[in-house]
């Protein structure tokens, strides 16, 4: 395998309404930050890839307008997936395994402000015997909760969650959410879709993300500490809610134990749980326990950019390993109903 | 119970079913795009040149897209171009406001390094060719909108042709 590094990171302020901006607009700056930070010239750039959803812009091909924040002229070896920046950024890392190339730029973006996304997101379902019946996101969340709580959890357990989500968003400028919540005074809150609060649900958001690639020697002309990947796996369960065991995320387990997260202490992880229980869910796939610093940024509770939360966790975890806060890292993104599909990234900053 | 050896009876297949789908969605045209947009409501035509490569987009998009950069100097275009392509649109179809055969065609704008894809009139269709200059002619100013409709049409100015040389990378 090739060594491959995350070299920069770059996100927009995540917020509720981009009222004014496009989503070009949106990307142009944070496309132009991470390559500056990269240090990487955007000509130099080998590979470019980019993950969005048509259906949250309402408009077909709508990802193509997108490479208008990055030049496409004279022609460039370009990619889409139509999911979240993370897998993007996969495809990047096999890209760049085929030896021909040193960096790749990945950048992901949406606007759920545009349209009703917790209905948008009922067109994941099963087309003929679930999406029929309009099953919104957050009820598919509260289904899984409920089946979690029923296990013997606790709904203080949530409240713990979202109460640090939003502590810890305090100091990242870009949080939608944040502040200094009281686990009690959360759950004195009324049920939302019950057993779901409306804290234990992530906002609408709107934003972009953007990460630089780099292979071993240029990685290591370009940053003076790049986050490694050492393993980056991704797994998916069935389609059908019904044969799946929603308080378990196996292919999570799965994606992390190929990755090789339990090999050695995990200082941060940031991890792609849109609802409260399902961080916790998470976090027990993966096996961490109280000595990892679970999402320092706040998480996609704190700020969830459909299409670029999961991009974003890898940024976020990378970021604490490029500036030494921390030496070795997991990320994690999710997408598809209750936490079907799943990957993880392990970062170091220990070279060779 | 069925033997588990024994022939199914094949059932009536199932053809289709009904599932409708409905989502609203709020457009966001963008900083670009609505400055274009308004300055139609006002009878201009609004373009933004590239700090790289100095073209003019018309419409704008906030960017270039050959040198990926914002697109931040405003420029006003005259509305006179000229004819690079174009097609004698002979099909009906649902919702066609103007009578068969009638021109679509691409417009270079003077000033502009994109063509504005618009209608030809107020001559016959059979009569229009590359090359040939033309004018807007608007809607009334109490009628404009932010939409290229405030532009009815464009015409024949009766301008000599526009030699291919000027327009032949815009083909």
């Amino acid at each position: 395998m090739r060594d491959v590094a995350v070299v920069a990171f770059a996100q927009s302020p995540i917020v509720r309404r981009e009222e004014f901006r496009n989503e070009v607009e949106i990307l142009l700056p944070v496309v132009h930050d991470a390559i500056a930070a990269s240090g990487v010239g955007r000509k130099e750039i080998g590979f470019t890839i980019s993950g969005s959803c048509d259906y949250l812009a309402g408009a077909p091909f709508s990802f193509v307008s997108g490479l208008d924040a990055v030049g496409a002229w004279p022609p460039i070896r370009e990619s889409h997936v139509e999911m979240d920046g993370a897998w993007a950024l996969y495809e990047a890392w096999v890209r760049l395994q085929h030896g021909d190339l040193d960096s790749a730029l990945v950048y992901a973006f949406g606007k759920s402000s545009l349209g009703p996304l917790v209905d948008i997101l009922v067109l994941q379902l099963d087309p003929y015997y679930v999406a029929p019946l309009w099953p919104d996101s957050i009820s598919i969340a509260a289904l899984q909760a409920r089946a979690w709580l029923e296990k013997g959890h606790k709904e203080s357990e949530l409240a713990e969650v979202v109460a640090r989500s939003r502590r810890n968003a305090q100091s990242n400028p870009n949080a939608q959410l944040s502040g200094d919540a009281d686990p009690e005074a959360l759950l004195a809150e009324p049920y939302f879709t019950s057993p779901l609060r409306r804290h234990d649900c992530p906002p609408i958001s709107d934003g972009a993300a953007a990460v630089v690639l780099a292979t071993g020697e240029l990685a290591r002309r370009v940053c003076e500490r790049p986050a490694w990947i050492r393993g980056i796996d991704h797994r998916i369960e069935p389609h059908g809610l019904g044969v799946r065991d929603l308080t378990r995320s196996v292919s999570t387990a799965d994606a992390g134990r190929r990755a090789g997260v339990g090999e050695k202490p995990v200082d941060v992880a940031e991890l792609h749980a849109p609802f409260s229980h399902q961080e916790l869910i998470v976090a027990e796939a993966l096996g961490l326990d109280g000595t990892t610093d679970i999402n320092p940024s706040g998480g996609a509770l704190a700020g969830n950019v459909v299409m670029a939360a999961g991009l974003t966790r890898i940024g976020e975890a990378a970021s604490r390993i490029m500036d030494g806060r921390a030496g070795r890292a997991v990320a994690h993104a999710t997408s598809g109903p209750a936490l079907q599909q799943n990957l993880v990234c392990v970062l170091e900053g220990t070279d060779g | 119970m069925t033997e588990p050896d024994a022939p199914e009876e094949p059932v009536e297949p199932v053809l289709s079913i009904r599932a409708p789908v409905h989502l609203e969605y709020r457009y966001t045209a963008g900083q670009a795009s609505s400055r274009f947009l308004r300055g139609l409501e006002q009878g201009r035509i609004l373009g933004q040149r590239c700090p790289q490569c100095l073209k003019v987009y018309t419409p704008p998009r906030g960017a270039c897209a050959s040198c990926g950069v914002a697109t931040d100097e405003e420029v006003e275009v005259s509305g006179h171009g000229t004819v690079t392509t174009f097609c004698v649109v002979n099909v009906p179809f649902y919702g066609q406001k103007i009578k068969i055969p009638y021109v679509s065609a691409t417009i270079l704008l003077d000033g502009a390094d994109i063509g504005l894809m618009h209608l030809i009139q107020e001559v016959d269709a059979d009569k229009v060719y590359m090359g040939m200059r033309v004018e807007p002619v608007w809607v009334e100013p109490e009628e404009r909108k932010p939409t290229l409709e405030s532009i009815r049409y464009f015409r024949p100015t009766g301008e000599p042709d526009a030699p291919f040389d000027t327009y032949r990378e815009y083909v």
